[in-house]
């Protein structure tokens, strides 16, 4: 049964950046992405720093208030910015949650883990007495791999991965549908971030849960992904089940990061050949135009610079945004 | 005076912190000939950079060298005078911190910072030492050196920046080089260029190098020699072949198997290492992997387990290996 949970059309995120009136800037953090995510899948979103995949999972949760575009959840139309229609979220807060990138960061230090879990179930009263809440975070602590005594300390006292539990129980304690994890993993050490994978994993199956993972590391996405997309300077240029697209990519983008991820292996290592692409990511305050990837694409030519390419469904499943999508492969 | 370049020899170094003494190198010895590429890999906090620091003399207040012998290309760094190690800081020894973001000063242009190294260590005049720093530019790969030495670090874009540092860490020519996690704070496509450029380089300029990261990937691409290191100690070194294909100590191979690979096919579930990281203010008193391994024993609980030898480089420090060992000489 495939039904759709998320459904994102068109979603566009600018965030002002100086300039008055015509000289207004803006960068183009999020351009026109589409996607959508069937319930208890995983979607993976990789691309470099700046390429907007945060941007996106953060201005579905309407942490940002979106541009352009428009997000159904389960049926219910969460914005649709044409119509100026927008949904009170408050009740939606319950269904989506997100776990952040860092730690360290987004924890109050003075707060209780208790407390931190606890704040989510008070905020909709999803406790009718304190026994109860009590019940609650206990549970979600156990789930994550921690114990009733962790309650009572503060963030300090943990390591780095522990914290990262503690934001998951965060998320987990209103019982969600859908989690957003935004880069949960980066700031882990190697031998933590396996431990960190393998829960997510367990937890989606015991809660059906449904992810839009977010990483720039495609090695890890790839192990708790059903489809990946890869995102370049605020558009998605390609998308496919994860296999495929590791195995099988066909954006030069794709083609250039799955190569220049280093191979933990010495032999293959010296055998395989990196693609390594020239110069830097573009700003986004002013992106080139045409294929945005055009500036560093060894295929580019003058068609590229003047139309931007189509995001088209190449084959069953695998989209991809290319002029050139015959010639680099 | 000494084969090596670099020899350390049982190095103990420990921070003397409020909380209590933090043993951050125990009994680490390493050597490295000139023109070879070692990789350090480890957690963090498990004394990878803290072995380049001391070399170079970074180590001051509340750390405290204890023990050990730091010999580097003639000389005994652990009884230089900050004077003399000045001398060789940047000159012979250059280092690539990780954050090419908050190491250049943002109040200095890039011309300036490569300049200061040149002018320090050699008897170039200004206007020479502006041509090598011209030179040095092109040789890392940023075009337009003419008007990039007149800009501030905070115009450039964190893979040039890391450029910059690394020009300005071959501005006198070291015999070796440490790169502290170097790519770390950038994005894949950038690190392979930076990558690529310091193998370039070294090749060009023949230099050593010390790769301190934590990815398995860079080591396994870059180094001929692997030092992996757990809790301030050494557990195994090899060739990055011992390492990669015949791991013998149980971290080890418990890394090893628990990095995600592109090539497996179907869905298959990561074999993680369990527990936490030691801490450092309290570590156990046997072997610091011991509450973590699969395979411990009750004397890896008491006891720091000896040196094995599996010929003439590959070493680990395990109880396991030295039963394996003495059950194969009987």
């Amino acid at each position: 049964m495939s039904e759709n949970l998320v459904q994102v059309e068109h979603l566009r995120q600018y965030f002002p950046a100086g300039g008055f009136g015509k000289n207004k800037k803006y960068i183009q953090a999020v351009d026109d992405v589409s996607f959508t995510i069937e319930r208890g899948e995983t979607l993976g979103l990789v691309g470099e720093s700046g390429c907007g995949k945060t941007t996106t999972g953060r201005t579905l949760l309407r942490l940002y208030e979106p541009t352009g575009g428009r997000f159904v959840y389960d049926g219910d139309v969460i914005f649709d910015v044409e119509k100026k229609q927008y949904v009170d979220m408050l009740p939606y807060r319950k269904k989506m949650q997100i776990v952040f990138q860092d730690p360290y960061a987004s924890l109050d230090p003075r707060m209780t883990i208790g407390d931190i879990v606890g704040e989510a179930i008070d905020v909709h009263k999803m406790a009718a007495n304190k026994k109860e809440r009590y019940d609650i975070i206990i549970e979600m602590l156990k789930r994550v791999g921690l114990n009733s005594e962790h309650a009572n300390r503060y963030p300090h006292e943990f390591s780095g991965g522990q914290r990262q539990r503690v934001g998951i129980a965060r998320a987990l304690a209103v019982r969600p549908e859908f989690i957003v994890c935004d880069e949960p993993i980066s700031a882990l050490d190697v031998s933590i971030q396996a431990q960190v994978i393998n829960m997510f994993e367990d937890l989606q199956q015991e809660m059906g849960l449904t992810y839009l993972f977010i990483a720039h590391d495609l090695s890890a996405v790839k192990h708790i992904s059903n489809r990946i997309g890869v995102m370049y300077l605020g558009r998605m240029v390609e998308l496919a089940d994860s296999y495929e697209l590791i195995t099988r990519p066909l954006h030069p983008y794709t083609k250039s990061l799955i190569s220049a991820i280093p191979i933990a292996d010495p032999k293959m290592a010296k055998e395989s050949k990196r693609i390594v692409l020239e110069g830097d990511v573009p700003s986004p305050l002013n992106p080139p135009s045409g294929c945005r990837f055009r500036t560093r694409c060894p295929y580019a030519d003058e068609k590229c610079a003047q139309e931007c390419p189509q995001w088209r469904e190449l084959e069953k499943g695998h989209f991809a945004a290319c002029h050139h999508i015959d010639k680099c492969n | 005076m000494s084969e090596y370049l670099v020899d350390i020899k049982n190095e103990r170094l420990s921070f003397f912190t409020p909380a209590g003494e933090v043993k951050a190198l125990n009994d680490v010895s390493i050597h490295l000939k000139e023109g070879e590429v070692l990789g350090i890999v480890g957690e963090s906090g498990s004394g990878k950079s803290v072995t380049a620091y001391s070399l170079m003399g970074l180590t001051a207040h509340p750390g405290k060298l204890l023990g050990g012998s730091l010999y580097f290309n003639g000389h005994q760094i652990e009884q230089l005078s900050e004077k003399e190690m000045r001398k060789i800081r940047g000159n012979e020894i250059s280092i690539i911190f990780q954050d090419p973001m908050t190491s250049l000063n943002p109040v200095y242009t890039i011309g300036n910072q490569i300049m200061e190294a040149i002018l320090l260590h050699t008897e170039k005049t200004r206007a020479q030492a502006k041509d090598r720093a011209k030179e040095l530019l092109e040789l890392v790969g940023i075009n337009e050196p003419e008007k990039r030495l007149k800009q501030y670090p905070h115009e450039l874009s964190g893979g040039m920046r890391q450029r910059v540092m690394i020009a300005i860490a071959l501005a006198c020519e070291p015999k070796l080089l440490i790169a502290d996690e170097p790519t770390t704070a950038l994005d894949v496509t950038i690190q392979a260029q930076i990558l690529e450029l310091m193998m370039e380089l070294k090749d060009k300029l023949g230099m050593a190098i010390i790769m301190i990261t934590h990815d398995l990937g860079v080591v396994a691409s870059m180094c001929e020699r692997i030092a992996v290191m757990y809790a301030g100690k050494i557990v195994e070194y090899g060739t990055a072949e011992d390492i990669f294909y015949e791991p013998k100590h149980q971290y080890t191979k418990g890394l090893i198997r628990s990095i995600p690979r592109l090539d497996t096919k179907e869905h298959e579930r990561l074999v993680p290492i369990e527990g936490t990281p030691v801490d450092m203010l309290n570590p156990p008193k046997g072997c610091p992997f011991a509450p973590r391994c699969e395979e411990c024993m009750k004397i890896c609980l008491r006891e720091m387990p000896p040196v094995t030898n599996f010929g003439e480089v590959h070493y680990t420090q395990c109880w396991l290996n030295q039963k394996e060992e003495r059950s194969a000489n009987e």
